[in-house]
């Protein structure tokens, strides 16, 4: 997303304004999906509604900036959304069955998701496994396990993390808050982190990252254990929000996490992204389902929407890329 | 094949043979002015050289015939009326072949598959007829002289076959135009024989063949005419006859006073490197490197000559720790390096500029700054951050010193020419705070300024106590740039020549002396599939 702001001399402003269109794409899409909304529907723009649209974009965004790390670094992470249910699941049974302290069992929770995603960035790393397989591995064992520790069924989540789900002063919704938080620390991971530096390096080219003296395969540990530990977030989030960590949860979520990561910007062959973009990405998916929800436009034609706004947003950056090469 | 009937020689009138004209050729792409007003004309049966450095405009040229560009300006004529290339498929369609330096083959396919990919013979029933294909790709190999069955996989290929291939592909269609884009780069002083006398009888078929290179030597050996690029203009067409040094100013506009300027140490420094008994097994069961031993001092720059496939690269490839070994040890400092580990390797002060700039040397849409820093990247970080400003004062003053022309570090390595990548490359090191530097076709594809400041760079360093080892293919580089000369064939080391007794006939006598009685004559262009 390395915008080239030069402006050849002699464009015509027609010429400029597709360039900038093409510059600032997934920013473009988002207000240009945003004023389409609000012309359309009077309730899109009021405050409450717009926190709404916070609300429903914070989980998927919270996966995705996990996920960009992993895209960034030219892999794939398939178990984010059952990773995310197995985290709140394992924290909620050591709350609420097994009577740990909620520090403790939040702290589990979160461990249990870095644990996955250590596991699947192992596989990757030294056993060799392309991460689609990987990942799709543990997708399904994580959904495993949190069925079994959880027996099938939803386990109550503790009432002192319900906080998480609520909001500050009555209007302030948390889960934008935590969203805002992990997307600073992502921003910071990827701009200014040993880790973050190496992904693009190993994302653009692997072997051109070894050959200069990057530790690639820890590095891809690292990478996949931070995708576990923000998709454990995601959990905990969602769960606080239903009040129940449910085995069941999250299921599909992997997909929209990615979806928001190339809206965003970032190319699934490795080498670019940015928290900014992802968290863009999720803002898009978020309001064209909050909108189309007030035009009440049944959930079935929803679905295609959002397939094509996916398909028209990485054509576009395809476009854009193509134009400043 | 085409409407010339008879073997035209030089001096014939150009009316009559002429093939291809471009007259006033332009084209900018935002922020640069590619082409500038290009001049030029291809007649029937001849080969014709493009001359030019990196950024000349050349690669811009050979895509408008190529029809990946159209010109703004000026008009393509063939066989006198105007055309427009629009496409790939125009190209074809008007007999415009070109053989481009990264091969369109697809690696998991025979070569008879590859030969005529989308257009194979097919039986009454519509599948495909495979021994129709296969009659047809082996008389086509037979015209390039490739002693290989189209039956076999592309990817078991050395890199002088694919060219082969690549040449026998654009035979079948028809090809009246060839454009070669530095086919000899990549291919040792035999293999470059076996492609001239393809290209001489290509030239006596009235084939008109548009030929780029860097070896100003070759020229004269193939070539008929030279138009020379400058700044995207074309400054002059000159028979191939015409001398290097006149060859030389036309091309960068300035004389180059020494070619390779090397100067030599008067006392070799402290020892460095010890090599000893470095030994791995090959694929194909043979050894890949059989007991290789040297030493390489402070101050020395070494070069390691020998075919393509000789193991040099392997040798490289080994000390950097980049692949590992079966027997043998590495020392610097009299300290033995654990095998395969390039981090340790880099901590004794070892640096690696790969054979392949692109695919190991840089990350090429990583922004220069990113590309020169990476080998440092553990040094800039403290408790795991990155010291951004740091890196940004680090890779500007080495930019400047390397003299990197670019508009801006945060540009991708990719937007740059071959010689300012080479630079990336070789200032990543630099930055990384290198001793010992191995340089693995340090030049190829390089324009001639670019070549003469990297050799600059290598008696800078040299001369602040560092060794440069030079692996490069170019016979009169080798030779010029080092102060001995180690001489590989087959995974062995075969000799070692310094002063006067380094010359070109005494280094291609050691590197194919092991090739003699062997009863496969091929076997120089089948040890390629190693290196």
């Amino acid at each position: 997303m390395s915008a080239e702001v030069l402006r050849a001399p002699g464009t015509t402003s027609g010429q400029w304004l597709r360039g900038a269109v093409l510059r600032n794409g997934p920013l473009g899409g988002l207000v240009a999906l945003v004023v389409v909304m609000a012309v359309l529907s009077r309730d899109f723009l009021n405050g409450q509604n717009l926190l709404n649209v916070g609300v429903q974009a914070s989980v998927t965004a919270i996966l995705a900036f996990g996920v960009t790390f992993v895209i960034v670094s030219a892999g794939i992470d398939l178990s984010v959304g059952s990773v995310a249910a197995l985290s709140a699941t394992v924290a909620a049974w050591a709350a609420t069955r097994e009577g740990l302290p909620v520090w403790l069992a939040l702290l589990l929770g979160l461990a249990v998701g870095a644990v996955a995603g250590l596991l699947s960035g192992a596989l990757v790393a030294y056993g060799r496994l392309p991460a689609f397989i990987a990942t799709l591995a543990m997708l399904s064992v994580a959904r495993g396990l949190a069925l079994v520790v959880s027996g099938g069924s939803p386990i109550a989540f503790p009432a002192s993390l319900g906080g998480l789900g609520d909001t500050l002063g009555g209007w302030l919704p948390v889960p934008v808050l935590v969203m805002a938080a992990m997307g600073l620390l992502a921003a910071l991971v990827l701009a200014r982190t040993y880790t973050g530096r190496a992904m693009f390096a190993i994302g653009g080219n692997e072997e051109a990252a070894r050959l200069s003296g990057i530790d690639v395969r820890r590095r891809k540990l690292v990478v996949y254990a931070l995708s576990g530990l923000f998709a454990a977030v995601a959990g905990i989030v969602l769960a606080a929000r239903l009040t129940s960590a449910q085995p069941q949860a999250a299921a599909g979520y992997e997909l929209d996490a990615i979806a928001a990561v190339v809206i965003g910007g970032a190319s699934l062959s490795g080498g670019s992204g940015k928290a900014s973009g992802t968290l863009i990405g999720a803002l898009i998916l978020a309001v064209l389902r909050n909108g189309l929800n007030l035009l009440s436009v049944s959930a079935f034609w929803q679905q295609v929407a959002t397939g094509l706004v996916i398909a028209v947003a990485v054509l576009l950056d395809t476009l854009r890329r193509r134009s400043t090469r | 094949m085409t409407g010339v009937d008879d073997v035209p020689g030089r001096g014939t009138t150009p009316v009559r043979n002429e093939l291809l004209r471009i007259e006033g050729a332009a084209k900018s792409f935002p922020g640069v002015r590619a082409l500038d007003g290009v001049d030029l004309s291809l007649r029937a049966g001849e080969v014709h050289v493009l001359l030019g450095e990196n950024g000349a405009g050349k690669s811009t040229l050979i895509k408008m015939l190529s029809g990946v560009h159209r010109p703004d300006e000026g008009r393509i004529l063939m066989d006198g009326r105007e055309v427009a290339i629009r496409s790939a498929q125009d190209a074809e369609r008007l007999g415009i072949a070109t053989i481009h330096q990264e091969f369109n083959l697809v690696p998991g396919l025979t070569v008879a598959e590859n030969l005529f990919l989308g257009r194979q013979p097919r039986t009454r029933l519509g599948l495909i007829d495979k021994r129709t294909l296969h009659t047809r790709a082996a008389a086509l190999l037979r015209r390039v002289r490739l002693d290989a069955s189209p039956a076999t996989p592309v990817r078991e290929l050395g890199i002088a076959q694919l060219q082969m291939v690549e040449i026998a592909k654009a035979l079948s269609l028809d090809a009246r135009v060839l454009i070669m884009d530095e086919p000899t780069a990549v291919l040792t002083s035999g293999e470059v024989e076996t492609l001239f006398g393809i290209v001489r009888a290509l030239r006596a078929s009235g084939v008109g063949v548009l030929f780029i290179t860097h070896h100003l030597q070759e020229i004269a050996a193939l070539g008929d005419r030279v138009t020379v690029l400058r700044d995207g203009r074309s400054v002059a067409e000159v028979p191939a006859t015409a001398g290097e040094d006149e060859l030389i100013r036309l091309m960068v506009g300035r004389d180059i006073a020494e070619q390779y300027p090397r100067r030599r140490p008067d006392t070799p420094g402290a020892p460095l490197l010890r090599v000893r008994g470095l030994t791995r097994a090959g694929a194909a069961g043979g050894p890949a490197l059989q007991d290789v031993a040297f030493d390489v001092r402070a101050g020395e720059v070494v070069g390691l000559a020998g075919l393509v496939g000789a193991g040099r690269t392997e040798v490289a490839r080994a000390l950097f720790g980049a692949d590992r070994y079966d027997a043998g040890t590495v020392e610097i400092d009299g300290r033995p390096l654990p095998r395969g580990d390039v981090r340790a390797a880099m901590r004794a002060g070892l640096g690696l500029v790969p054979e392949d700039r692109k695919g190991q040397g840089l990350v090429l849409d990583a922004s220069l700054q990113d590309n020169l820093t990476l080998a440092r990247l553990h040094r800039d970080t403290r408790a795991g951050f990155v010291d951004r400003r740091a890196q940004r004062r680090e890779a500007a003053e080495v930019a400047a010193r390397l003299k990197v022309r670019t508009t801006g570090l945060d540009r991708s390595a990719r937007t740059l020419s071959g010689g300012n990548q080479q630079k990336i490359v070789i200032g990543k090191w630099l930055l990384a705070g290198v001793r010992l530097l191995i340089l693995d076709e340090p030049t190829r594809g390089i324009d001639v300024g670019a070549k003469v400041e990297i050799y600059r760079l290598v008696n800078e360093l040299t001369a602040a106590g560092c060794a440069v080892l030079m692996i490069s293919s170019d016979l009169p580089e080798v030779l010029g740039m080092s102060d001995r000369v180690l001489v590989m064939a087959q995974g062995r080391l075969v000799g070692e020549l310094a002063g006067p007794a380094a010359t070109q006939d005494a280094v291609m006598e050691l590197a194919v002396r092991p090739a003699h009685g062997n009863t496969n004559d091929q076997s120089a262009m089948e040890g390629s599939d190693v290196g």
